[in-house]
């Protein structure tokens, strides 16, 4: 499409006036609430023992389930672009399901089938096992609305890839094992890092699904964007300025995977 | 090593790619499966490397039923059209795909790999990347990648099909001095009869999934067993109701026994050949082939009247004096 200058200037300014708004003057005044009391103060919010406990939470949940995530992700995509078994096509329906389907009927889902009277809840909690209002149901939460990532970004460069490679690598011995290592998943590299640094940013970030099905206890099942919410509806002596720090705490943490995958972009090209 | 392909039917669907072919391959050829696109040529050729299976009928290598092997199991090398090339690895890498998988001593791999880009004229290029590199040169690197591990049969894929025509031809000449130093049993897979011509010893034409002929170049083109055959390896042009060759048409400015009149429509001059389209009496339209000393001889211009004539034999043969073929034949008519 052929786009006089003027225009192109003025798209440029309408999407910059856009992100401004939603976005850089929020995230901006939560950056400044958090310091007006000085660095400290701020400091001092989070690095309290629940804040501590809530940072690790966030972080332990996020490093169970990027991993799993990112197996089966690799495995579905290569389901879907390499094969041709039959319910490829429902399987492809059903990955989009945490996309469409509310965190919150997630966590109810979880309740219904984990929970106490649930299909499997009372088979757990016999064997003493908690899952529901513990860390378990919290992880499983999040694996679940973090499913998508890795599939959507890996399946179509396995597509775009083609399967010449794979072919020409069983012709010259390889087994199926070790053309996946030495040619497919260095061809599709770049597709898993950033499906995991998606799936990464969305582990951390998730609420809806895992707020039901955690206890929501200060310490133990509280994780940093639930922390900020609780801080939220606490009414208390500078309760807000401990949201705002926990706050910008997840938002720098979110901005360390994003600037990790920008440092690697110029490989990517490769 | 001689290849056996028995009875091989292939359906994709409904679409039927093969239809129970039969063909052998002696040991040490190099062969070529000519034919248009659909016609199965590049099924037959990756059922032969094991990358497809086939419906029904076997596959030997040397005798050795191989129908149900893995591709890995067959001891053969595989050049794709759009050479398949490792991205990620450099081009030594790629050519030592092979031998590092078996697992061969480091020393080995090096002085093997070494050898094989000096025979692809690669070496300065051994710490590119694929993407570095021109079509040609990835595909000699492709090649190299297939011979590196001492294939019992080379199976070639339409491979210069994505390359420019200097490059192909360059290509070809290459690929038949290659065969004959290296003397591995080669199937080559291509649409293009002057390729299949040029560097084949036998060519077999197929069409709808079946082989329409196998033979020699000479045969093929001399002799086709079908209109099909005639068609495919050279022009054609109908006269008297006959399929004939332009260049078997004799254009008299004298009426002869048997001679048809004609009137000339355009004389296209291509340096050495002439081509003359003219219209037969019915309004049909036919073809001829002439050599510009003849085209002067005759001072042939748009509007004369002319007298041609098929050649005696009503089975195309050509008369001697025909330049060999692959010089003289245009592409297509």
């Amino acid at each position: 499409m052929l786009v006089s200058r003027r225009a192109k200037l003025s798209l440029r300014g309408i999407a910059l006036l856009y992100l401004l708004l939603l976005l850089l003057i929020p995230v901006g005044a939560i950056f400044a609430r958090t310091f007006e009391h000085g660095i400290g103060t701020a400091w001092s919010w989070v690095t309290t023992p629940a804040a501590v406990s809530a940072f690790w939470l966030s972080v332990v949940i996020a490093l169970i389930a990027v991993p799993l995530n990112t197996i089966f992700g690799v495995g579905a995509a290569l389901l879907l672009a390499r094969s041709k078994v039959r319910g490829r096509k429902l399987l492809d329906a059903l990955i989009d399901l945490p996309f469409v389907v509310s965190p919150v009927i997630v966590g109810l889902a979880l309740l219904l089938v984990y929970g106490q009277g649930g299909w499997f809840g009372n088979w757990f909690i016999n064997h003493g096992i908690r899952i529901i209002y513990a860390v378990p149901g919290m992880v499983i939460a999040t694996v679940f609305v973090s499913l998508p990532f890795v599939v959507r970004e890996v399946a179509p460069v396995l597509l775009e890839a083609g399967d010449e490679q794979e072919q020409a690598a069983a012709t010259l011995g390889a087994s199926g094992w070790q053309t996946f290592w030495r040619v497919t998943l260095p061809s599709i590299r770049w597709g898993v890092a950033y499906g995991v640094v998606l799936t990464t940013a969305r582990a951390l970030g998730e609420i809806g699904a895992v707020a039901v099905v955690s206890s929501n206890v200060a310490g133990s099942t509280l994780t940093l964007p639930l922390l900020v919410s609780q801080r939220d509806q606490t009414i208390g002596a500078g309760q807000i300025t401990g949201a705002y720090a926990a706050a910008t705490e997840l938002a720098v943490m979110s901005l360390i995977v994003l600037l990790a995958m920008t440092f690697l972009g110029p490989r990517r090209a490769r | 090593m001689r290849i056996d392909v028995d009875k091989v039917s292939k359906k994709f669907g409904e679409f039927e790619a093969l239809s129970n072919v039969t063909l052998e391959v002696p040991e040490g050829s190099l062969s070529a499966l000519l034919g248009p696109s659909g016609s199965g040529k590049s099924t037959l050729l990756r059922i032969i490397g094991g990358l497809e299976h086939p419906d029904s009928g076997h596959v030997l290598l040397d005798g050795e039923d191989v129908t149900s092997a893995r591709p890995q199991d067959r001891g053969i090398g595989f050049v794709f059209q759009h050479y398949a090339a490792f991205a990620h690895m450099t081009v030594r890498d790629n050519v030592a795909f092979g031998l590092k998988i078996r697992k061969r001593p480091k020393p080995e791999i090096k002085s093997r790999v070494d050898e094989l880009l000096a025979l692809v004229g690669l070496t300065k290029w051994s710490e590119q990347h694929p993407h570095q590199l021109s079509g040609g040169q990835r595909q000699r690197m492709a090649l190299a990648r297939a011979l590196a591990i001492e294939p019992r049969v080379l199976l070639l894929d339409e491979p210069f099909g994505a390359l420019d025509a200097s490059v192909r031809a360059e290509l070809r000449a290459w690929l038949r001095r290659l065969h004959d130093e290296q003397g591995v049993t080669t199937v080559l897979v291509t649409h293009d009869q002057e390729e299949a011509m040029e560097v084949a010893d036998t060519i077999a034409v197929m069409n709808a999934g079946k082989i329409e002929q196998v033979g020699s170049p000479r045969t093929i083109y001399d002799k086709p067993a079908t209109d099909f055959v005639m068609g495919f390896v050279g022009p054609v042009s109908t006269l008297d109701g006959k399929l004939v060759r332009p260049h078997d048409v004799s254009v008299s400015l004298i009426q002869q026994e048997g001679s048809i009149e004609a009137m000339v429509l355009r004389v296209i001059h291509l340096g050495f050949e002439v081509r003359i389209e003219l219209e037969l009496p019915g309004g049909e339209i036919a073809r001829a082939q002439l050599t510009r000393g003849q085209t002067e001889e005759l001072e042939l211009a748009r509007g004369d009247i002319v007298y041609v004539r098929p050649p005696a034999d009503s089975a195309p043969s050509a008369p001697d004096g025909t330049p060999a073929p692959g010089t003289a034949a245009a592409p297509t008519a």
